[in-house]
């Protein structure tokens, strides 16, 4: 990690992490620049700064994470400054700066999950992955697993209360776990990869 | 792979009356436009379409219908906020970023039935002449996004949605907008401004009603899912007929999600004020769990007061006489259990039994309301995260007596004193546990503990205070 001489670099620090072999590097191309501009055409004339989240999240499914490199590009497409890139991404909590594991769990731990045991699938999941659970406080609460394979969220409300305890595994949500049900998805996700 | 538990064949509960949710957990019906049209789907519009746009926001306000999203603002008189003599474009959004802990109704509206959505939408656009539409959905449903980008296509397909609708001459364009996460996205305003691309902050009211000056500082209307599927069913019904079912003051039906310690957790759809809390909880929900006993309920999402089942309200009788009633004798609907200090907001329910500990979980809902905190007020901002440390301080047993107190006044002094409601839904939870349930977090302190270091550094510093160490 470089030392950081402003506030803009100090926003967009380049953050290590073992999940990135599991992602490609961020490269602008012709491609990405064409389809940011598909989703700066579903907005009104001149109102290119809407586009900003629906582009990162095209960064973020693509990349994993919004790197600082991206960061500059995402504000090119908007017409915006940087700064403004990197407040849009720190405010969030559903954008990443730093590479999740290939495959990231998000676990909910709001009220009604944790009436049915949410709290404690986060400590469960953590011991069978190796992952120090320490790492999910602060402001971007995520664990990566050494291998770069798994990543582990606690996360607020994926509102899908009366089904408890939900996780979410990339994209796909499973509801009414328990600890034999997170064995099996485990077990199923690590020979996918 | 489907994102929902999805129960092919449940039979509704006898006492439901499924209108929004009639397709949810049918058998052989799926999100595709033919399911929706053969089920008698986009008739409402093609009759509303050749009408004058006033006159359905007029069935809209004889119907008496109110919002679902929490506030339980009339929808039909919303609309008419939009000012006269409006040149400037008129948007509409409908709010999908359900994120109230506990309220789940969306979810499967727009997983299972995305069409109903759309009929209401467009038919909501109309009445307000909105030309541009945007659907403002959660992160969290990345597979709602694509059924609702199919749904968005098909419509299109179908002249439903585009050019010259159905040859009425009306132009209509809808789009989806995913947020990323964030609670104070569902506020209208912060909301707006997450679509304008701007850090998601609330919007002072006045003047920022978004009715006048919205998105793109041009009047907006904001809907909840659920309102406009409701709409679609005041068109169908007729707004008078609407009126007639159910509470006086709260029409229709209304979506319960019912989370918790209950035995049949899940969602169910009543006429509103049908039933009471008591029949919901022991009948459509069967019951407290083997050997338990209800103990507290949250009526209407997080942010609401909590009701203790032991606590004695007091009721009318239809003769005017004060009658003695508990919380499992207030009906359903939005304005009863109003009456009694709480609200019934977005229709989540969250049942707690006589195993949970209060403080826990109070503690759990400070962790979400500071995590969740956007950060624009003061007193919201800074005041979130010092009732988390205090209620982790009560229920790790190291606080005293007085920062039950001191809890309390922390969220006295939040509430009000904000730009948007979120103010509220952080200090009202705090207010109530604090107050309902006295006894059982004074019995996880102790005195002495006022005059114990409250973290490794005051510790350090107290070897300087005292000669015995």
């Amino acid at each position: 990690m470089t030392e950081s001489t402003d506030a803009i670099s100090a926003l967009t620090v380049e953050h290590p992490s073992p999940g990135k072999k599991y992602y490609p590097p961020f490269q602008p191309t012709a491609a990405l620049e064409k389809e940011a501009k598909e989703y700066v055409s579903m907005y009104p004339e001149g109102k290119e700064l809407s586009a900003v989240l629906p582009i990162i999240h095209m960064i973020q499914g693509k990349f994993g994470y919004i790197c600082p490199e991206s960061m500059s590009w995402i504000a090119q497409q908007c017409k915006c400054t940087e700064i403004h890139v990197a407040g849009i991404v720190s405010f969030y909590p559903g954008i990443r700066t730093r590479c999740p594991g290939k495959w990231h769990i998000r676990v909910c731990h709001t009220i009604a999950c944790a009436l049915s045991g949410g709290e404690e699938l986060i400590g469960y999941i953590c011991e069978k992955l190796g992952i120090d659970p320490k790492e999910l406080s602060g402001d971007e609460p995520m664990g990566i697993s050494p291998d770069g394979l798994w990543s582990i969220e606690p996360v607020e409300c994926l509102a899908n209360c009366g089904f408890g305890p939900n996780l979410m595994v990339n994209d796909t949500l499973y509801s009414q776990m328990d600890k034999e049900k997170v064995d099996k998805l485990l077990a199923e996700y690590a020979e996918k990869a | 792979m489907s994102d929902i538990i999805y129960k092919p064949g449940h039979e509704p509960h006898p006492r439901e009356t499924r209108r929004i949710f009639r397709n949810i957990d049918r058998v052989g019906y799926t999100p595709s436009i033919d399911s929706f049209i053969k089920d008698g789907g986009y008739e409402t519009l093609k009759k509303v379409i050749k009408t004058e746009p006033a006159s359905i926001i007029d069935e809209v306000k004889k119907s008496g219908l109110r919002g679902r999203g929490g506030a339980g603002f009339p929808t039909g008189v919303k609309w008419t906020f939009i000012p006269k003599g409006n040149t400037k474009p008129v948007y509409l959004i409908c709010n999908c970023d359900e994120s109230e802990p506990g309220t789940f109704k969306d979810r499967f509206i727009v997983h299972q039935d995305p069409h109903q959505l759309l009929e209401g939408m467009i038919i909501a656009c109309y009445a307000v002449q909105a030309h541009y539409a945007i659907i403002y959905m959660r992160e969290e449903f990345p597979e709602a996004a694509k059924i609702m980008r199919t749904a968005l296509k098909e419509a299109e397909q179908h002249h439903f949605l585009g050019k010259n609708i159905l040859g009425s001459g009306y132009d209509l364009r809808i789009i989806l907008h995913r947020g990323a996460g964030a609670y104070i996205c569902g506020e209208e305003t912060g909301l707006i401004n997450s679509i304008e691309g701007v850090r998601p902050y609330p919007r002072i009211k006045p003047p920022f009603f978004p009715a006048a000056i919205g998105l793109y500082g041009c009047p907006t209307i904001v809907n909840n899912v659920e309102s406009l599927c409701q709409v679609r069913q005041v068109l169908m019904r007729g707004g008078e007929a609407y009126a007639t079912d159910g509470a006086q003051r709260s029409p229709g039906t209304r979506i319960i999600g019912v989370s918790g310690d209950v035995k049949r957790p899940g969602y169910y759809e009543i006429i509103s004020g049908s039933i009471t809390y008591g029949e919901l909880l022991y009948d459509l929900c069967g019951g407290p769990r083997e050997g338990r006993t209800f103990k507290a309920i949250i009526p209407g999402g997080a942010s609401a007061k909590v009701m203790s089942c032991t606590e004695v309200l007091k009721g009318r009788n239809p003769d005017g006489s004060v009658r003695k009633m508990s919380i499992f004798d207030v009906p359903m609907d939005l304005d009863s259990i109003a009456q009694h200090g709480s609200m019934s907001g977005s229709g989540g329910v969250i049942v707690m039994d006589d195993s949970r500990s209060m403080p826990e979980m109070l503690r759990n809902l400070n962790r979400f309301f500071a995590w969740e905190s956007c950060g624009q007020c003061t007193p919201c901002r800074e005041g979130n995260p010092w009732m988390l440390k205090l209620s982790e301080r009560i229920c790790a047993g190291k606080a005293a007596p007085e920062d039950v107190d001191l809890l309390k006044s922390v969220a006295d002094n939040i509430c009000g004193r904000t730009v948007c409601a979120f103010g509220e839904a952080c200090s009202w939870p705090v207010q109530a546990f604090t107050t309902k349930f006295r006894e059982e977090f004074l019995a996880k302190t102790q005195p002495i503990n006022a005059l114990k270091p409250h973290n490794p550094e005051t510790a350090e510093a107290r070897k300087f205070l005292s000669r015995e160490d």
